[in-house]
Order: C-alpha cells, then sequence, then structure tokens
C-alpha cells in the first residue's frame, strides 16, 4: 500500500470516525449523569434521519445552508421527542433498580422500530442531495467526497461546543459533580430530575443530529438504529462511560482500525470492533478514559427483602404445575407441544440468567453465547462425531461451562457496564467465528436435519420436563446455599466480602460457571427441539430476550424469570400469529408491566402480598 | 393487564376468522420475513393476494376456496420453524410457502423434509435448498443465486475486462454468489484475474474504505453483490468519488424496482444488472399481471410480487393436477409441472425441483428521474443451470 493510499484511508476513517463519534457521545453523556443504558440510542439516531429526510423533502432544501438548517431542525425535534420520553417514562423510573430502566428504553426501541414503518414506509428513503455537497476533491492523490470532510468539520464543531458548555458553564459544572457523585449533587439542593431532563434531551438531540446527518451518505432506512447502537456501545465502552474525550479517542481508533483493517485483514470486518473492545478491555476494565464505576448510596437490590424459605402455597403451586405439565401431552398436539417444550427451554435459559442477575447482581449482554455454544456442542457432535441423543446432550453443558471458565475469568475482573460489555464482546466474537466457518458450523445457514429419528417427540418432551424441573429446583436453591451467600454478599458489597476473606472473583466465576453450565442445557435442548441450530442462538438479540425475560418476572426468586420467561415467550409467539406489529404491541406490554410491576410481576405481586409500602 | 392481553388475543383471533368463513377452505401456510424487511416481503404477500383472488373468483381449486394463512418469521429461522409447526399440525395446512432469508428457507426445508410437507420456496436463494440439501418436498419459484451469476457470466464474458475485483455481502448468499459467478467466468475466459475481494458486513459498510481498498488493486471490473441499505452508500461514495468511471460494473439484482427506486435520480447509469424492469415489459402475461396488480394495489409490482403470484399460482395448479390436496400427490404433481407466470410459462424441473422462471438482464439507465434498465432481454431460467449429470451429483439421491 502506498503512503498517498494510506493517508487517503486514514482520511476516509477520520470521516467514520466523526459519525461515530457524533452517535456515541450522546449515549456516553446520558449514562454518565443518569446511569441509565439507553438501549433506545439507536432508535432515536434513526428518528433523526427520518425527521431529516422529511423536512429537507418539505422544504425541497437546495442550497447548502437549507440542508444544514434541516438537519439541525431533524435534530431539535428529535431532541423534543426525547424529552418527552424522559418526563413521561424515564422520569418516572429513577427510583426503580437500574435494570428495568434499561427495559424501559429497549421497549421505547421496539415502539419506534414499528412506528416508523407505520409513517414513512417500509422502503428506504434516499433524501436529494445538495449540488455542493455531492462530488470529491483531490486529496493524497485520492479522491474524498466533500460530504466527508463536512462530517469531520461537525463532529468537530459539536465536540467543541460540548467542550465549552461543560468546562465553562454552571450547567457543565453540575454535570460533572453529578457524574462524579450525582447523590451529593443532590443534597447539595440541585434538582436532579430537571439535570436528568436536560441531559437525556441532549443525549437525544445527539443521537439525532447524527442520524440527520447521514442522510448526506446514505438512505434512512429501518436497519440503521440497530445497526448504530452497536457501534456507539462500542465506543461508549472503549472510550470509558461518561467521557466525552473517551468516547473521541474511541471512535477515531474504531474508525481507524476499521477503514485500514478493510485494506489489510477484508476477512475480520465481522469481528474487528469486538476484539478491539475486548482488548481494550483486558488491559483497562474501565475504557480508556472510564474511573471504575461511581460509588452509589445504594445498591440496586438494595430494598430486596430477605430470602426465605420456600413458602407453602408456593410449593403447592410448583407441585400442581409439575402433574399438569406432566398430563398435559394427552391433551396437548404437536404443535402444543411444542409450544411447551419451547417455554421450558426458555424458562431453563432464563433461570440460568437469574442466577448472575439476581443473585450474583451482575448485568451480561452476553448470556446467549452459553447457550449458543451448547446448542452447537450438540449440533457438531451429532453432525461429526455421531453422537446418540443422549451423549449429544451432555455436551452441551459441558461445552458451555468451558467456554465460561475461559470468558469468566477475563469478564469477573470488571463490574457494572463494563462487565456486560464484555461478555457481550466475547459473545460476538463467537457468534462471528460460527457465522463465517462455513466449512464446519454451516455459516449463517446454521445445521440442519439434526432429529434423531429413534427419537419420539413424548419421549423428548418428558427429558425436557424432567431437565427442567431439575435445573429450576437447583438454580432456586443456589441462593440457599453458601455459594448463595457468598455471591449476595459480593453484590451488596464487594469490600466487605473481601474483608471477611471471600474471594469475590472466584465466586462470581463459579457462580458464572454453573449459569452458564444452564444455558448451555437449554441450549442442548433446543437444538433437538428444533432438530436444527444457527447463528441466532448466540446473537445479541437473544441476550437481550433473555434479560427481558428475567426482569419482567423479576429478580428476587427463581420463580420471577419461570413467570417472565412463559409469559415473554407466550406473548411474542401469539402476537406473532396475528401481527407483523408484533414490536409495537410488545412494547406497549413491557412498559406497561414496568409502570405497573416496577420490580417485574413476580417482585411487585410478593411485595404486595407482603404489604410493604413500595418506596 | 390480564384481561387486555386477553382482550387483544380475542379480537385478533375473531379478526383472524372472519376471514376465512367459507365452507372448507384448502389452507396454504405462508412463512415470511413481514416485519424483517416489509419493503421486500410486503409486495410478494400482495402478489400471492392477487393470485388468490384470481382463483377463487374462478371457483377456487377442486371446487374448494383457497385460504393463505400468513406467518411473520421475524427473520429468524428458529421462529419461521415454529411458525411452520403451527401451520401444518395447528391450522391442518396442505402446504407451505414463502421465505426471504435463505436460512430461514433451508430451516423451513428441513422442517418439510422431516414432516413429509410439500414446501414451495419463494425467494429464498441458496443453491443448497435445491441442491446439496435438496429432498422430494422442497421446491423453489425463484432463478437461483447460481442461475443469477450465471447469467451475468456471460454479460462479463462479453466485457474486455481482465482485472476483476468482487464486493459481496459477508453471508451464505454474497459468498456462493462471488464463487460461482468467479467459476463460471473463469471457465469462459481463461484471461481474467481476480484481484480484490471485499465482503463486507451486511449493513454495516465502511463504503469509502471499501472501496479504497478495491481501487489499490486497479481493477477494470467489478462484481457486486452487495444489496440495501449498502447498496445505496456504496453508490453515493462511488459517484463522489468518481470510482465508477471506466470500470464496468455486473451487479446481482441491482435491476429490480425495490434497489432502483430507493436510488432516485442517482441510479448508477451503465451498470450490468440482472432485475425486473417492471414499466418496460412488453410479453402480454406481463401486461395482464401489471394491470391487476395496480388495479388492486394501486401500487407497481416488485420483483417479490412476481414470485408471490407464482408461487400461490403453482400450488394451485399443482393441486389441480393432482386431484387432491394430500402431501404426497401435491409433490408427485409439482415435479416438471408447468404454470403461466408474469415471465411466461415456468417449469418446475424434477431433476431438483427449482423453477426455471428466468431474470431480465440489462443495463440500469434513467428514465424519468427514476431508475429503470434498458438493453434488456429476459434470461430464461432454463439456459442458466448446470448439465443434469452435475445437478445428480450435488444433489443427494434418494
Amino acid at each position: 500500500m502506498s503512503l498517498g493510499l494510506f493517508l487517503a484511508q486514514a482520511l476516509t476513517g477520520l470521516a467514520s470516525a466523526a459519525t461515530l463519534f457524533l452517535v456515541s457521545v450522546g449515549l456516553s453523556l446520558v449514562f454518565g449523569i443518569t446511569r441509565v443504558v439507553n438501549f433506545a440510542h439507536g432508535a432515536f439516531f434513526m428518528v433523526g434521519a427520518y425527521v431529516g429526510y422529511t423536512l429537507t423533502n418539505y422544504f425541497a432544501a437546495s442550497d447548502a445552508l437549507s440542508y444544514w438548517l434541516c438537519v439541525v431542525a431533524a435534530a431539535v425535534i428529535v431532541g423534543a421527542i426525547g424529552m418527552a420520553v424522559e418526563l413521561l417514562l424515564m422520569r418516572r423510573m429513577y427510583k426503580v433498580p437500574e435494570l428495568f430502566q434499561l427495559l424501559a428504553t429497549f421497549a421505547v426501541s421496539l415502539l419506534i422500530d414499528d412506528i416508523l414503518p407505520i409513517i414513512f414506509g417500509p422502503e428506504d428513503l434516499l433524501a436529494p442531495r445538495v449540488r455542493s455537497l455531492r462530488g470529491g476533491i483531490d486529496l493524497f492523490g485520492a479522491r474524498m467526497p466533500v460530504y466527508d470532510l463536512y462530517m469531520i468539520a461537525a463532529a468537530a464543531i459539536v465536540l467543541l461546543l460540548l467542550y465549552i458548555a461543560i468546562t465553562r458553564t454552571r450547567w457543565g459544572v453540575l454535570i460533572r459533580a453529578a457524574t462524579q457523585d450525582r447523590d451529593m449533587v443532590g443534597a447539595l439542593g440541585v434538582n436532579q430530575a430537571w439535570l436528568f431532563t436536560g441531559v437525556f434531551t441532549l443525549g437525544v438531540f445527539l443521537a439525532g443530529l447524527a442520524g440527520a446527518l447521514q442522510l448526506g451518505r446514505t438512505s434512512a432506512n429501518l436497519g440503521m438504529g440497530t445497526s448504530a447502537i452497536t457501534e456507539a456501545f462500542v465506543v461508549v465502552v472503549i472510550g470509558g462511560m461518561g467521557s466525552v474525550t473517551g468516547a473521541l479517542v474511541a471512535a477515531i481508533l474504531i474508525g481507524e482500525l476499521s477503514a485500514l483493517g478493510v485494506a489489510y485483514f477484508p476477512q475480520l470486518n465481522l469481528v474487528l470492533m469486538f476484539l478491539i473492545m475486548a482488548a481494550v478491555l483486558a488491559v483497562r476494565p474501565s475504557g480508556l478514559f472510564g474511573k471504575p464505576e461511581a460509588l452509589t448510596r445504594q445498591h440496586e437490590f438494595s430494598d430486596e427483602p430477605p430470602l426465605r424459605a420456600i413458602s407453602r402455597p408456593l410449593a403447592f403451586a410448583a407441585i400442581a404445575l409439575l402433574a399438569l405439565l406432566t398430563i398435559a401431552p394427552a391433551v396437548l398436539g404437536t404443535y402444543g407441544l411444542s409450544v411447551v417444550v419451547d417455554v421450558m427451554i426458555a424458562i431453563v435459559f432464563a433461570g440460568s440468567l437469574y442466577l448472575i442477575l439476581g443473585p450474583g447482581g451482575l448485568v451480561t449482554f452476553g448470556h446467549a453465547c452459553y447457550f449458543g455454544v451448547g446448542a452447537y456442542a450438540v449440533a457438531l457432535g451429532i453432525r461429526y462425531a455421531g453422537l446418540s441423543f443422549a451423549s449429544a446432550l451432555v455436551l452441551a453443558p459441558l461445552a458451555a461451562s468451558l467456554f465460561a471458565l475461559a470468558f469468566g475469568w477475563l469478564s469477573v475482573r470488571v463490574s457494572g457496564v463494563y462487565f456486560a460489555m464484555l461478555t457481550f464482546a466475547l459473545a460476538q466474537i463467537v457468534w462471528s467465528v460460527v457465522f463465517q466457518w462455513y466449512d464446519v458450523t454451516g455459516g449463517d445457514n446454521g445445521l440442519i436435519g439434526l432429529w434423531p429419528t429413534s427419537l419420539s417427540p413424548l419421549v423428548f418432551y418428558f427429558v425436557t420436563l424432567a431437565l427442567t424441573a431439575g435445573s429450576i429446583a437447583i438454580l432456586g436453591w443456589i441462593p440457599h446455599s453458601a455459594l448463595g451467600y457468598a455471591l449476595r454478599v459480593t453484590r451488596d458489597s464487594p469490600a466487605r466480602a473481601a474483608a471477611i476473606g471471600i474471594d469475590v472473583r472466584l465466586v462470581r466465576l463459579f457462580a458464572f460457571v454453573i449459569a452458564s453450565l444452564f444455558a448451555g442445557l437449554a441450549g442442548g435442548l433446543s437444538a433437538f427441539a428444533k432438530g436444527s441450530v444457527f447463528p441466532t442462538a448466540i446473537s445479541i438479540g437473544r441476550s437481550i430476550d433473555g434479560l427481558v425475560m428475567v426482569l419482567m418476572g423479576g429478580v428476587e426468586s427463581i420463580a420471577g424469570p419461570v413467570v417472565g420467561a412463559a409469559m415473554f415467550y407466550l406473548m411474542q409467539t401469539e402476537i406473532l400469529r396475528y401481527t407483523d406489529r408484533w414490536r409495537l404491541v410488545l412494547g406497549v406490554l413491557i412498559i406497561l408491566i414496568v409502570l405497573v410491576f416496577p420490580k417485574g410481576v413476580v417482585g411487585s405481586i410478593s411485595q404486595r402480598l407482603r404489604g410493604e409500602e413500595s418506596r | 393487564m390480564k384481561f387486555a392481553a386477553f382482550g387483544i388475543a380475542t379480537a385478533l383471533q375473531f379478526a383472524a376468522t372472519v376471514s376465512g368463513f367459507a365452507a372448507d377452505p384448502i389452507r396454504i401456510g405462508d412463512i415470511n420475513s413481514y416485519s424483517a424487511i416489509p419493503a421486500f416481503t410486503i409486495p410478494y404477500r400482495n402478489g400471492a393476494t392477487l393470485a388468490l383472488e384470481e382463483i377463487n373468483a374462478a371457483g377456487g381449486v377442486l371446487g374448494r376456496p383457497l385460504e393463505l394463512v400468513s406467518r411473520d418469521d421475524n427473520g429468524k429461522p428458529e421462529d419461521a420453524l415454529r411458525a411452520a409447526n403451527d401451520l401444518v399440525f395447528n391450522q391442518k395446512v396442505v402446504a407451505l410457502s414463502g421465505t426471504f432469508f435463505s436460512n430461514v428457507g433451508l430451516a423451513v426445508s428441513d422442517f418439510a423434509k422431516t414432516n413429509k410437507v410439500p414446501f414451495l420456496a419463494a425467494e429464498a436463494l441458496s443453491d443448497a435448498l435445491t441442491w446439496q440439501q435438496g429432498h422430494r418436498y422442497a421446491f423453489r419459484v425463484r432463478s437461483s443465486t447460481y442461475m443469477q451469476a450465471a447469467m451475468l457470466a456471460e454479460e462479463a464474458a462479453k466485457l474486455p475486462a481482465k482485472r476483476w475485483a468482487v464486493i459481496a455481502p459477508n453471508y451464505e448468499f454474497g459468498h456462493a454468489v462471488v464463487n460461482a459467478f468467479k467459476k463460471l467466468l473463469s471457465e469462459k475466459r481463461s484471461d481474467v484475474e481476480w484481484v480484490s475481494e471485499q465482503f463486507p458486513t451486511q449493513g454495516k459498510i465502511d463504503a469509502g474504505a471499501t472501496l479504497q481498498a478495491i481501487g489499490a488493486a486497479n481493477p477494470d471490473a467489478i462484481f457486486n453483490a452487495m444489496v440495501l441499505p449498502d447498496l445505496v452508500r456504496l453508490v453515493r461514495e462511488g459517484n463522489d468519488r468518481d470510482f465508477f468511471k471506466g470500470k464496468a460494473i455486473v451487479s446481482v439484482m441491482t435491476g429490480q424496482p425495490d434497489f432502483l427506486d430507493p436510488l432516485k435520480d442517482e441510479a448508477p447509469v451503465g451498470w450490468i444488472v440482472t432485475g425486473y424492469p417492471w414499466g418496460e415489459i412488453t410479453t402480454p402475461e406481463h401486461t395482464a399481471f401489471l394491470a391487476a396488480y395496480r388495479k388492486r394495489f394501486n401500487d407497481y409490482p416488485r420483483a417479490g410480487s412476481v414470485s408471490g403470484y407464482t408461487t400461490i399460482k403453482a400450488l394451485a395448479a399443482a393441486m389441480v393436477r393432482a386431484g387432491k390436496t394430500d402431501s404426497e400427490s401435491i409433490v408427485d404433481a409439482m415435479s416438471g409441472l408447468d404454470v403461466e407466470s408474469p415471465f411466461g410459462k415456468v417449469t418446475f424441473r424434477s431433476i431438483d425441483h427449482q423453477s426455471t422462471m428466468g431474470m431480465y438482464v440489462g443495463r440500469i439507465a434513467l428514465k424519468n428521474g427514476v431508475g429503470t434498465m434498458s438493453d434488456f432481454h429476459y434470461a430464461d431460467g432454463a439456459k442458466y443451470l448446470p448439465p443434469d449429470d452435475e445437478v445428480r451429483r450435488l444433489r443427494p439421491q434418494n
């Protein structure tokens, strides 16, 4: 590669870095102040593009000035939408555990995903481009699009304005103070609610701006939100949550390495970003410019009621349910049977995630990895080793726990949102290997035809039922065991746990491996239930589905994930049967659940039964 | 809360049942990615609906009305499998149809094989569907990956270009279409050289960097298989950089309205493409289809509309030919079946169950500020399939 091409490639990388910076800095700011991991950020980015399209079309923006005005106006409108979301939804949620805020933003992104095609139609929309923004100029012996240079300039202007706002204004002082210690800022008499509203609006405004700016390069399309949110998360985590400088440096790092990577290692494009993220977090657990997560005076689940042994009515209910499921095949048809099997698999998966999330207090975005490893272990065992049903099924939890041992060892060194993102990066790396390794895993086409002819669906049903009941019993018992006590103390106060001689990392690793073992079992069962395995088994979508299931049910006892998984799965399948707009219905339902049952369905109901005041 | 959910469910159930009140209809189970890629699948469903209504207006099939039970697969194979299970065992459909993504198509095909149900894949393009993983119960309507590569390789061989670069999305379709194109073009032209390969992630192309990397290899021609939304970025970035000047570009499916329309007046004029120039085709079959479609939906058809229409017509024709609706009879009748499609008569080959439906091959042109095709011809699918003994070698014989 010549020097000229290298420089041209570096400049192109800078233009991508500008976009990355614009879309991620808002996410980072919002997280820094409100601790909300805003899943809807990508959706707001997409709204920015659609609103920008509408404005440029409506005003027939034909000169550069009116084009830029349309872009800024679009960002303002999106910011206003963001403010409305904050006032109507998020504001009601700052007192509930942070995880449920995540659930709420996820629901908002589902709503936006379905509302946009209703308003704008399903087709990609290309905004006409102003003549003076078309074309290129010669730099370093290569031709660079003019628009790339404008993107770089736009990012620089935003950076400058943010810098002034944060370092030179009173508002900026409050922001910096709240990032360090928001409780203290509150104690000093600052109205936190309005500070949060302001920051959330600013964050969404920046997402909208980044989205509208994309109109010069691409069409407004329905996939851009999902694509942007992943990149934004990666940039924010590499840079350090809450750090503007971090977002800038990380955006440049990712933009440049991707641009140069395309030239030197084109086959790495699927995974490059996640490799960088995993490498950075392995060396600097809080990102390049991040500080370890600021102290909060109140732990997420500190108002959790004390653990109690299973109550008598609940035990009876569980036994009755088991009895019901034992005789169910007599009345259920083939489809009904398969739905119950799917629900049971979802329950084991959600139950295993509960162990990490509830007693462990660790949020993971990569739990699907172990589900997928289990599923692929079964598939590969059958395909290449000719294993029988039983031995292939044993392989699933084994393989999953082996992966968990290695990945967990890396991940438990960090906590909070960094743990979530490191587990996510590792899962994405596994996903992209599976997705591209056609000769072994079948790539995106997956492995099909796995159903052993000797196995009857009824036998499989009872095997699944027995394994599910056993798994849930064990996962429900663990919090009551010595390991469970140790795990909860590492969650509630890692410092005190360490002081009384508990090896915090070891305990967490142990719990992580056990949870992954059950996730692997669920994956193994699903490989049989579907007779096939696809990379979607490892995808971020499945990890998020798992989180939603657990949070819907509640994280205080094993009943939470059981109820949550059943509810989520049945809701999704039933909605899917009748409408393409399942995201809209599901989004509304999740928001209702979050507002009515802020501790999850099971958590909220049992709280009410105990007659406690909701805080 | 529960009541609300229950209310919604019953209301939807009611809505679902009133549409099918006719006595004892024959049901076809349709699965497609309606929520994941509505721009492509809704025209498909419109085409299928049009065919269905035409058939029912003419008295149905075997004296019974035809009914389409439609399910969204959410773009995921596992959801498609659940839908297939529901359709076959709950809704008692006689055949499955649809699918857009290759992995979804292959998953449903495997389900059809295990459960011995006819499956007519509409748009899933993977060659494996009719070859490596083909079986008695699976058929396909659209021109496969290989066929489209073959149509374009024929045109590419006529070009003077010797140094070729390829760019395709990083999933099975991208790799398969590139492999087939390279093999076929190299067979026709021993003097071509493959100088650069890029497989960007679907939906996330870094267009500028990718084009520069390709440009560094100094190719005379480029084979492109990028689809939306990456195609838009690629075209814009290439235009801004004057990248396409002096290079021949051969591109898969870019001539379909679903790809050209979003590009508006920035459609890359001169690219050699497979596509569907709906406004330019003058055959009587297509003229009739176009008029009926416009009248029914007040919109013009996309490539998916033709597939959807032909899919339902083919299943109906198979049932008429079989005289009954059990799986084995339908499958027997599908094999070697002739069907009238908007592109003329197509045959479902008995050797591999691939239909001979072709595509239009030509160059992209601008007409009234919208992209269309010029100098095009209909490439009959029958001519772009490998010799029979090669097909037999590729396909498991049982």
